[in-house]
């Protein structure tokens, strides 16, 4: 096998070195994962943050307001404490089920991986002009906006003197206000939808506070240019969202600008046969964030698209508490001298260190002695299938009885969302009383489909309301999370709803 | 590998100028290489094959829709058997995948008849005509309405980029020369007999031209006092889907046609993709690629009746091509009646991707047979070698790639997951810009279409060509990219005017972070 590329070994393995793959090295190493290595394409670590140069970052979780890199900086710093490693410039290129991951770097050449557990961290990516398909030519000068951001940010370069920005996501937003900084005229956004995409905040301070217009109901309806954009045609938009041709006016520019959405980035997880939600574009993960391929977790981005870095970090704390406890449990498992019960004993360990050092910050998850999973071992499809996406099904083969602590089973109960609700993550929760205990709370991400005002976040199973959350406004473009007390949860066929209705 | 750039007016002695560097003039190119000839190939955008033959449906036609008796006719037939061979020498994608005419109605079913028999009219082996069942049997993802098929075994696709490409390069290796960037100006007579053909940079002295310019085939006409015929452009639209849809059909699947074109096709792409298109909308304009809302409309209307599957939700490109359609109904592949030593090779429309190599065979016995001495060249190499495609390859092999070549460990384009050694190799064979770029390797071509790579495409292109990085362009001139450096546009505002115009001063972007903050109204939190 050496001609296929060098072979080792690692705990926990992070895809991706963004603030979700960061938060779940760190998490990980705290609860006692032994060699928890990072895995990065680009040269540095940090992800999407260091070309974030503008300020609003950490204030949820270090109660303080950071520029992108100085976040990005503090995890870089507590993940080399806390002795995880990193590999730099490396692509991955496969994952399989049986937790092997098969990368490429030019400094190490093809590495294959053999993991304990693996952590996805990919993040996201734009949505391409392509996607759209608008009318008229294919000039120079159309970029989405996280590229441009890259290429004035990263890479030093300046786009154009006129731009136009299609989509009011906040990678154009605060790229309206960049441009601007850096004495490009920004013309117009133009937003498709009635209300603006990103954050209110970023609207005041990005577009308001530099007199940029904001169109909504509108967009760019044509492309004019052969080889550089000479300009766009901004139209009104119909009931269909089509543009209403005599309406149409002409705005001169060299840029344009795309901010229409983001897409969680799941090419390695679909080809391992990871389970995706249509409505997220992620995989579909328990309250541990676990995914459908026992061993695999998932965290930030490449679950959902989130508003705030600092939700993001929360995630991949979880993810990697829970990957570190998996991939002691598969150690244990595989070396076969283990008994459930040191199994239990170690992770109660790790789960105290991650106590200790911050795990507080970290939504229930997996605590300390109260994991049970299915790790069945370490052999190519061994492992059982983990759920079966129907809720109250006891999951995996094992002995079948829900006894086992290692390779038994638990039940998982369903989430789902309800009226006016687009998703809500997690979409699975771990069943059982042993440990849902001690009054931890399961945390839900949801995001509606519609604005809304004076509405009650709702969630409820078997016809009783668990809990009932007033929300004054409700916008998509704004995530909302909600907290369950656990031992309210449904046992047996459980599925919970999330509602969104009017008070 | 680029060939001869010229420098000012220089002077360049040719056996034989071929202008346009589309596929067929590099198809000739290419066969004239293998006798001992000097051949220049003139191109006027910076790369080859930067007309209508990158904004082709990649379809290589059994011959079925062509009258029989024409050049269409048997040059498609001849072409297409000419493929095989063709794209294994070249190493260019290529996949016998079948054609398959559908009828919607049985008023159509007539019309598959009378191209059944005039596929074997024109010679088109291996044609059957399927029922209902044996036609859905063969492709499940046609639409219950579809009462019967014509399906052609020989049908294909090819990458019709890629083919002129690979094309271009191994008649330079051969010793043809390959100009590019290079609009022809003028076309010299004397006495009534071509002398020279005028680029801004050089004079190209040659006694035989052959004039394969696509589009501008009757200005290049015009140029030597020939004007018997017109280019008559017609527009078609494509869009192209992610690969993540899977094989829809196997085989191309063909309406009946219409009386302008073959109609609105669902083609696997040899790439992987499905793409769907052409429409054919006659145009004055030569520059006018631009798509349009109807063309999206009736491109996925169309395909939708034949496959129901195909969504414009899976989109991920599209484009619009411009086939040099002309006044006549047939190709024009004659010598000029006005000016002797030129040959035309004139309105190439479909199926003149895959009559190409006949095209270029005929053109080699028209100057044959005008005068031109042709002597087999000894040490002709019709194989060009295949560029490496790190993602087709074994664990094993991209292992030791990487081992002998640690480019070939950095990823620059995930989504279709290609190195940076491909994109250096590109860019030795001839690539020049960011497009250039895309369609030799792949980078850019997936489904975040250069989201990605495109940063990373730019700095390799401006370090191996030795150009500053606002000056990588993404097809040529007039298309740079990023045309300024950091704060250029700041200075530039300080010069001109003394505060006042921008609430913002010069100077802050030099500033760190941490200063930059400072200038804004802190909010509680800003997104990730």
């Amino acid at each position: 096998m050496e001609s296929a590329g060098r072979h080792t070994h690692a705990d926990v393995v992070v895809i991706g070195g963004g603030p979700a793959g960061l938060a779940a090295a760190v998490a990980a190493r705290r609860a006692g994962a032994g060699r928890v290595v990072i895995v990065e394409r680009d040269v540095r670590l940090g992800g999407i943050l260091p070309q974030c140069i503008h300020a609003g970052f950490g204030v949820k979780w270090f109660g303080e307001e950071l520029t992108g890199p100085e976040y990005a900086g503090r995890f870089v710093k507590q993940a080399a404490d806390a002795g995880a490693e990193s590999m730099l410039e490396t692509m991955v290129l496969e994952i399989t089920r049986d937790l092997r991951v098969v990368a490429v770097s030019p400094r190490d050449g093809l590495v294959m991986v053999e993991c304990g557990a693996i952590v996805l961290a990919m993040g996201c990516r734009e949505r391409p002009r392509g996607a759209l398909a608008i009318p008229g030519t294919r000039p120079a000068g159309i970029f989405t906006a996280g590229t441009a951001q890259r290429l004035v940010n990263i890479e030093g370069v300046v786009l154009g003197r006129r731009a136009v920005i299609l989509g009011s996501g906040d990678v154009g937003l605060i790229m309206a206000r960049r441009l601007t900084l850096e004495g490009v005229k920004v013309e117009a956004v133009v937003e498709i939808m009635s209300y603006a995409g990103g954050l209110a905040r970023n609207i005041q301070q990005c577009l308001r506070d530099f007199d940029i217009p904001l169109y909504l109901g509108h967009t760019v309806s044509r492309v004019h240019g052969r080889d550089r954009l000479e300009g766009v045609s901004v139209a009104p938009v119909d009931d269909r969202r089509a543009p209403i041709p005599d309406k149409e006016w002409f705005i001169p520019c060299d840029t344009l600008l795309l901010s229409v959405g983001l897409i969680p980035e799941n090419e390695l997880s679909a080809a391992c046969g990871i389970e995706l939600d249509p409505a997220t574009g992620g995989p579909i993960v328990t309250d541990e964030m676990e995914t459908s391929v026992p061993g695999i977790f998932a965290c930030g981005n490449v679950v959902h698209v989130h508003d705030l870095v600092d939700h993001v970090t929360e995630d991949g704390m979880v993810a990697g508490e829970a990957a570190a406890a998996a991939a002691a449990a598969a150690l244990a498992s595989a070396s076969g001298a283990a008994t459930a019960g040191a199994i239990a004993v170690t992770t109660a360990a790790a789960g105290a260190m991650a106590g200790a050092e911050g795990g507080a910050r970290a939504k229930g998850g997996a605590g300390a002695g109260t994991r049970t999973t299915t790790m069945t071992g370490t052999g190519a499809g061994a492992r059982p299938a983990h759920y079966s996406g129907r809720a109250g099904v006891p999951a995996g083969e094992g002995n079948g009885d829900g006894t086992s602590r290692i390779s038994g089973t638990r039940t998982l109960g369903e989430i789902r969302p309800g009226s006016n609700v687009r998703y809500v993550v997690p979409q699975r929760f771990v069943q059982g009383g042993e440990r849902g205990g001690g009054g931890r709370t399961l945390t839900i991400s949801l995001r509606p489909s519609e604005p809304a005002e004076n509405v009650v976040v709702e969630v409820s199973a078997a016809g009783k309301v668990l809990r009932r959350q007033r929300k004054e406004k409700v916008r998509p473009g704004e995530m909302l999370q909600v907290n369950i007390d656990r031992r309210t949860l449904p046992s047996g066929d459980g599925v919970v709803t999330v509602s969104i209705v009017s008070r | 590998m680029q060939g001869t750039r010229a420098t000012q007016s220089m002077t360049v002695k040719a056996d034989v100028a071929i202008i346009g560097a589309g596929v067929v003039g590099a198809a000739i190119a290419r066969e004239l290489a293998r006798y001992d000839l000097r051949v220049v190939l003139i191109e006027r955008e910076v790369e080859a094959a930067f007309g209508t033959s990158k904004a082709n449906s990649g379809v290589v036609h059994a011959g079925f829709h062509s009258t029989p008796g024409t050049l269409k006719a048997s040059l498609c037939v001849q072409g297409n058997a000419m493929f095989d061979d063709i794209a294994g020498e070249l190493s260019v994608p290529f996949r016998r995948n079948g054609s398959l005419m559908v009828a919607m109605s049985t008023d159509e079913v007539g019309v598959l008849r009378e191209h059944f028999e005039q596929g074997r009219r024109n010679g088109v082996p291996g044609l059957r005509l399927l029922d209902a069942d044996e036609a859905r049997k063969s492709e499940p993802g046609l639409a219950p309405e579809v009462v019967a098929a014509l399906y052609a075994p020989t049908g294909g696709v090819v990458c019709p980029f890629q083919l002129t490409f690979a094309l271009v390069e191994n008649a330079v290796a051969n010793g043809g020369a390959f100009m590019a960037g290079s609009p022809v100006t003028s076309i010299h007579l004397r006495d009534g007999r071509v002398a020279a053909v005028e680029t801004p940079e050089a004079i190209i002295e040659t006694a035989w031209v052959v004039n394969a310019a696509g589009l501008f085939a009757d200005r290049i006409a015009a140029m030597a006092g020939d004007e018997s015929f017109e280019i008559r452009p017609r527009k078609g639209e494509e869009y192209l889907l992610d690969k993540r849809v899977g094989s829809l059909v196997r085989s191309t699947v063909f309406p009946v046609p219409t009386a302008v074109s073959k109609g609105i096709l669902v083609i696997p792409t040899v790439d992987g993709n499905i793409m769907v298109g052409p429409t054919a909308e006659d145009t004055r304009d030569r520059l006018d690629l631009t798509t349009t809302r109807a063309g999206f409309e009736a491109v996925f209307a169309a395909a939708r009746r034949m496959v129901p599957s195909v969504s414009p939700r899976d989109i991920i490109a599209s484009f619009a091509g411009l086939r040099a359609a002309c006044s006549e109904d047939d190709f024009i592949i004659r010598p000029s009646r006005v000016a002797r030593g030129l040959v035309h090779v004139a309105g190439i429309e479909s199926p003149g991707l895959t009559a190409a190599p006949a095209i270029a065979r005929m053109v080699a016995e028209i100057l044959r047979e005008e005068g031109l001495k042709m002597r087999a060249r000894r040490a002709f190499n019709p194989v060009r070698p295949a560029p490496v495609r790190f993602a087709h390859l074994s664990r094993a092999q991209q292992a030791r790639l990487v081992a002998s070549d640690p480019a070939f460990g950095r990823i620059v384009c995930r989504c279709e997951t290609v190195t940076e050694a491909e994109v250096v190799d590109a860019i030795r064979r001839g690539a020049r810009t960011v497009d250039g770029v895309k369609l030799r390797t792949r980078a850019g071509m997936g489904r975040c279409q250069g989201g990605f790579c495109l940063p990373r495409v730019m700095k390799i292109l401006s370090r191996e060509l030795g150009i500053p990085v606002e000056h990588v362009t993404k097809r040529g001139p007039g298309s740079v990219i990023a045309p300024y450096p950091a704060k250029a546009l700041l200075r530039e505002s300080e010069t001109r005017s003394t505060g006042g115009e921008r609430e913002v001063p010069a100077g802050t972007m030099a500033e760190s972070g941490a200063r930059v903050r400072a200038g804004f109204r802190t909010a509680p939190a800003a997104r990730g």
